[in-house]
């Protein structure tokens, strides 16, 4: 004798009573479906309002000339952290924003500004020597120190650190076009992150305070 | 009467009792998929959005400067990147490859990876040496509000899931 299995369990006898009870279920199924989708799980820390590196390497040495007329290198900073800037005195629109904006995250920092460094390097060897970049920085903060050099020397310094700068125009209005980003080093001097152009003071005394704890 | 009619005739037998319950049974069917689906819809556009993570990953994999060597054209990043702030808000550009490379805003070691987050909606707009162009966009689009923006949300991440 052959066995008859019913195809719809559920529209048999008694079971369309069921059904709601199983739209039900299929509801609730329906409702983790909805929540899947949203995937669970707690967002990843962010400790660093910039750009982190992982794992940090050494930031690049170099040995160049100073605004404040001694030799500049990260060495001579080790123990503070240490934040490095690229661009030029004659630099319109970008660099004035950056430093000021350092500045003011310095005053932010109170006492701990002491154990911070601002470093401000020259794409424009050609127009920013020693005295003027000095000048130049001393209307934002006179601790700030500005680095110059040979083109060739900058040039490296800006391959290790992935700077970009390229000239516009011609004769001595020429600008230079370069990245903006602010590098952040720690006091043993590894390269920790990369603050892009735009962020607010508060963002780098967040960040400096973080660094100083580490 | 009713007893005088053959028993497949009758109202009151069991199976004539089944009858209706089976003719409605399509009309049910329909109406609790229809209900599944409309749920499913109010769930995705309503239900909070809590991403396992908020990293966008953009990884160089290992060979990829050799295949450049070669004269291949290799794209790791798109022009542009559109992101969503709480969700998707970091930006992680990874190197796996064997050669530092210069990934969107940074120059990133072998091994190395580089965490960028954002917490302004916004456009930026960075100097990339991997482009023709010179330039990387990074669209930060503001947190999808509960209902149409949540759900069109998860339809595109979905879309773009599908795609990979």
């Amino acid at each position: 004798m052959t066995r008859l299995v019913n195809p719809l369990p559920a529209l048999s006898d008694g079971g369309a009573a069921r059904l709601p009870r199983r739209l039900l279920l299929a509801l609730l199924l329906a409702g983790a479906a909805g929540a899947a989708l949203a995937a669970g799980g707690a967002p990843a820390g962010l400790p660093l309002k910039a750009g982190v590196f992982e794992p940090p390497r050494q930031a690049p040495e170099f040995a160049l000339r100073g605004s404040d007329g001694a030799e500049v290198s990260l060495a001579r900073f080790r123990g503070k952290v240490v934040l490095m800037a690229f661009g030029f005195a004659n630099c319109a629109a970008v660099c004035p924003v950056t430093l000021g904006t350092l500045a003011e995250a310095r005053r932010g920092l109170g006492p701990a500004a002491e154990a911070v460094q601002v470093v401000f390097v020259t794409v424009d060897p050609e127009r920013d020597d020693a005295a003027k970049l000095k000048a130049y920085l001393a209307a934002f903060d006179p601790s700030f120190v500005g680095v110059t050099g040979a083109p060739a020397a900058l040039a490296a310094m800006r391959r290790d650190y992935g700077v970009t700068a390229r000239r516009q125009g011609t004769g001595n209005g020429y600008v230079m076009d370069h990245s903006s980003s602010i590098y952040l080093i720690d006091r043993a001097g590894k390269l920790r992150a990369q603050m892009p152009y735009g962020h607010a003071p508060g963002d780098f005394v967040h960040d400096v305070k973080l660094l100083l704890a580490s | 009467m009713s007893s005088a009619l053959p028993a497949a005739l009758s109202t009151d037998s069991p199976a004539a009792a089944a009858r209706p319950r089976l003719a409605r049974a399509p009309a049910l069917a329909t109406l609790g998929l229809a209900l599944i689906a409309l749920a499913t819809l109010a769930c995705a556009a309503f239900a909070p959005i809590v991403p396992a993570s908020r990293d966008e990953l953009f990884e160089i994999p290992h060979g990829t400067w050799a295949r450049r060597m070669a004269g291949e054209k290799v794209e790791i990043l798109p022009p542009t990147i559109t992101l969503t702030l709480g969700l998707n808000d970091v930006l992680l550009l990874r190197n796996a490859d064997e050669v530092p490379q210069t990934f969107g805003p940074a120059l990133v070691m072998p091994g190395q990876s580089f965490r960028l987050p954002f917490a302004v909606a916004s456009t930026y707009g960075f100097a990339c040496s991997a482009h023709a162009s010179g330039q990387l966009a990074v669209i930060v689009e503001p947190h999808p509000a509960p209902g149409w923006a949540t759900l069109r949300w998860r339809l595109r991440r979905l879309a773009a899931a599908s795609r990979r």
